[in-house]
């Protein structure tokens, strides 16, 4: 295999090509998995109690005892942080997951089997794709009553299959004309069969990049719609601890330690997720060489 | 022009209307529980329980009065109707202000905020993210790139909130919200443009600052492959000077692929703005609808959702339309 390549190789690239560690990827999956243990392995070790209202005195500044001090209701804000982060990772990874499904399962038949299904799909994935997820979003958020981080989930979910249908359509067009694709049909093999034997292992490493995006697309607009005050009334998360800061005027009143810890989190939760996406990017196109 | 590629995308226009009217229409429609009724015991709930027989016979009255009570295909005619008329129903909150008057009100400080500041971040960043491709700049340069890496990856109404932290509390240098002094009135003079830039200034920085990475690195990505081409080797064997290919051989060339990509993120930036005009406490669109929702005020939510869904609609159509006489390698309806 390594020489097969280095044969093709044209014979002014004279510096021999060695592994390199994809330090994107590396990097991206470490802050990851720091936040998930922050908020999994945290949530395990705290008193929940101290993430209730009342527990204490409102409006504490952050000393020995309550490491971020508490909130406008008495809570302790490090707790309610380590409880925020897995649900709002929660939120991200359920809609990406079912946004990811969906996208697969559209960007398939449509590129795949062409005619009037692809037709219908592509114009109705040009259609939704027009238009801002935000403006949507908030129609369906205001019209449900009573939201937890489930719905939360969903509600994103239902405008999160867009992207991914799309990339995974323009890559499955390109997949078809493939050789082997070709002489698996000229084998015999057929319509579902075809795709999920030949087309579907190979769209693997567009489907997880498209994936990570995805979850950062997802979590980027639960927290939109929770700064406007539309998500979970009572349960935690990172951008209903923002709305709250925002409600009771925080930012004016010189409280850093409301705001200013879950903007830490989700700020790590984006580059996190950033970097792993350019990292897949990385592994995906081995053709793209960064120059720097 | 290819006249199949233009029907096909005013097709796909007319949709995304026709979506956003029925959404509207639909959804507080399909989803259970009855927002007249819920108004009213709200209401009777407030005025301290004087009023609380009734509510069904008041919210049958409401019904006939709003037509709630016809068959859904004789109301949806009716709201289609509406709609394209620009009645979009009275305000809740603000009896007896109409939804349109409201978001007319608006709409001007939100174009002028979120497109100035994107103007101003697409021009910086692509700019920057051109220089950063260029294998002449100093490596002190190159470190921005990191740099920008996380700015691209801050929501902006995050920098926002940090931006009033730096700037308001720490610093007293401006203005923590609203678009000009509260309780002035204004004039088309040097002093009230000073005082509506020095309101938009940190606002605007926020839309500017979050963007320039995203720009950038996307610019940069465009113009190494740019700087592959045969074209460029040509210019340099020619002995043309670094800064004339770079300008007019490289940037150029980078900079129309770069416009497809604002129009791409056209969505994400109003969607940012939004916010980032909550925060601020800024009088346009966003800012709106933040308080029609705290209020549940539907009609506004609804209004200011489909201008905003049918606004960025018809900019994408046009750009999309425009973009091949700029450009004309672009192949039709390729993908």
């Amino acid at each position: 295999m390594a020489t097969a390549q280095a044969l093709t190789q044209p014979v002014t690239e004279t510096r021999p090509r060695r592994r390199r560690i994809n330090w994107l990827l590396v990097s991206g999956l470490i802050i990851m998995l720091a936040l998930i243990l922050f908020g999994v392995g945290g949530g395990m070790i705290i008193d929940k109690s101290y993430a209730q209202v009342g527990a204490f005195l409102p409006r504490m500044a952050p000393d020995a005892e309550r490491l971020l001090g508490t909130d406008s209701q008495g809570r302790d804000v490090l707790s309610v942080l380590i409880l925020s982060t897995p649900n709002t990772l929660l939120i991200g990874l359920i809609a990406g997951t079912v946004g990811v499904g969906v996208g697969v399962v559209l960007g398939l038949l449509s590129g795949f089997f062409g005619g009037i299904i692809d037709g219908v799909i592509r114009t109705v994935t040009d259609v939704f794709v027009t238009i801002p997820g935000i403006a949507l979003l908030v129609v369906i958020a205001t019209n449900v009553r009573s939201i937890n981080v489930a719905i939360m989930a969903l509600i994103v979910a239902s405008l999160a299959w867009r992207f991914p249908a799309r990339a995974i359509r323009a890559q499955t067009l390109s997949l078809r004309e493939r050789g082997y694709v070709q002489i698996a049909r000229l084998n015999g093999v057929g319509g579902l069969e075809l795709v999920i034997k030949e087309v579907l292992p190979n769209l693997l490493p567009y489907i997880a990049a498209s994936f990570v995006s995805t979850v950062s697309q997802s979590i980027l607009a639960t927290i939109g719609l929770e700064a406007l005050g539309l998500g979970p009334q009572n349960e935690y998360t990172l951008g209903m601890m923002i709305y709250w800061a925002q409600f009771y005027g925080a930012i004016l009143r010189g409280f850093w330690w409301w705001w200013m810890p879950p903007i830490v989190i989700i700020v790590l939760i984006f580059v996190g997720l950033l970097l792993t996406s350019s990292g897949l990017d990385d592994l995906v196109n081995t053709r793209l060489r960064r120059s720097v | 022009m290819n006249l199949q590629y233009v029907i096909r995308r005013t097709g796909v226009f007319i949709l995304v209307v026709v979506l956003a009217v029925t959404v509207n229409f639909m959804i507080p429609r399909l989803i259970p529980g009855d927002p007249i009724e819920e108004k009213l015991s709200q209401l009777t709930a407030t005025s301290s329980g004087n009023l609380v027989t009734g509510i069904e016979e008041m919210a049958a009255a409401y019904r006939t009065q709003f037509g709630l009570d016809r068959p859904l295909v004789e109301q949806y005619v009716n709201y289609w109707r509406d709609i394209l008329r620009l009645d979009f129903g009275y305000s809740l909150s603000n009896y007896p202000e109409t939804v349109s008057n409201s978001i007319s009100a608006a709409l001007p400080w939100t174009v002028f905020l979120v497109g100035t500041s994107t103007l101003i971040s697409f021009v910086i960043g692509s700019l920057l993210g051109g220089l950063l491709a260029w294998p002449r700049i100093p490596r002190v340069l190159r470190g921005l790139i990191p740099v920008l890496m996380v700015i691209s990856a801050v929501p902006y109404f995050l920098l926002g909130i940090i931006l009033i932290y730096l700037f308001v509390i720490v610093n007293r240098i401006f203005p923590a919200g609203g678009a000009y002094t509260f309780g002035s009135t204004l004039h088309w003079d040097l002093e009230s443009l000073g005082d509506i830039l020095h309101h938009a200034f940190l606002p605007g920085m926020s839309i500017v600052v979050a963007g320039i990475g995203a720009w950038a690195l996307n610019m940069r990505g465009m113009m190494i492959s740019v700087l592959g081409e045969d074209f460029i080797t040509l210019a340099k064997a020619k002995g043309l000077r670094e800064k004339r290919i770079f300008l007019w051989y490289g940037l150029r060339n980078g900079l129309l692929p770069q416009l497809t990509t604002l129009a791409l993120t056209l969505g994400y930036v109003v969607s940012g703005s939004i916010l980032v005009e909550v925060i601020f406490s800024y009088p346009g669109i966003g800012y709106k609808l933040y308080q029609a929702i705290q209020t549940k005020d539907f009609f506004v939510v609804q209004g200011i959702v489909l201008v905003l869904i049918v606004s960025i609609g018809f900019a994408l159509y046009v750009l999309d339309l425009v973009y091949p006489l700029i450009d004309p390698r672009i192949q039709y309806d390729v993908r």
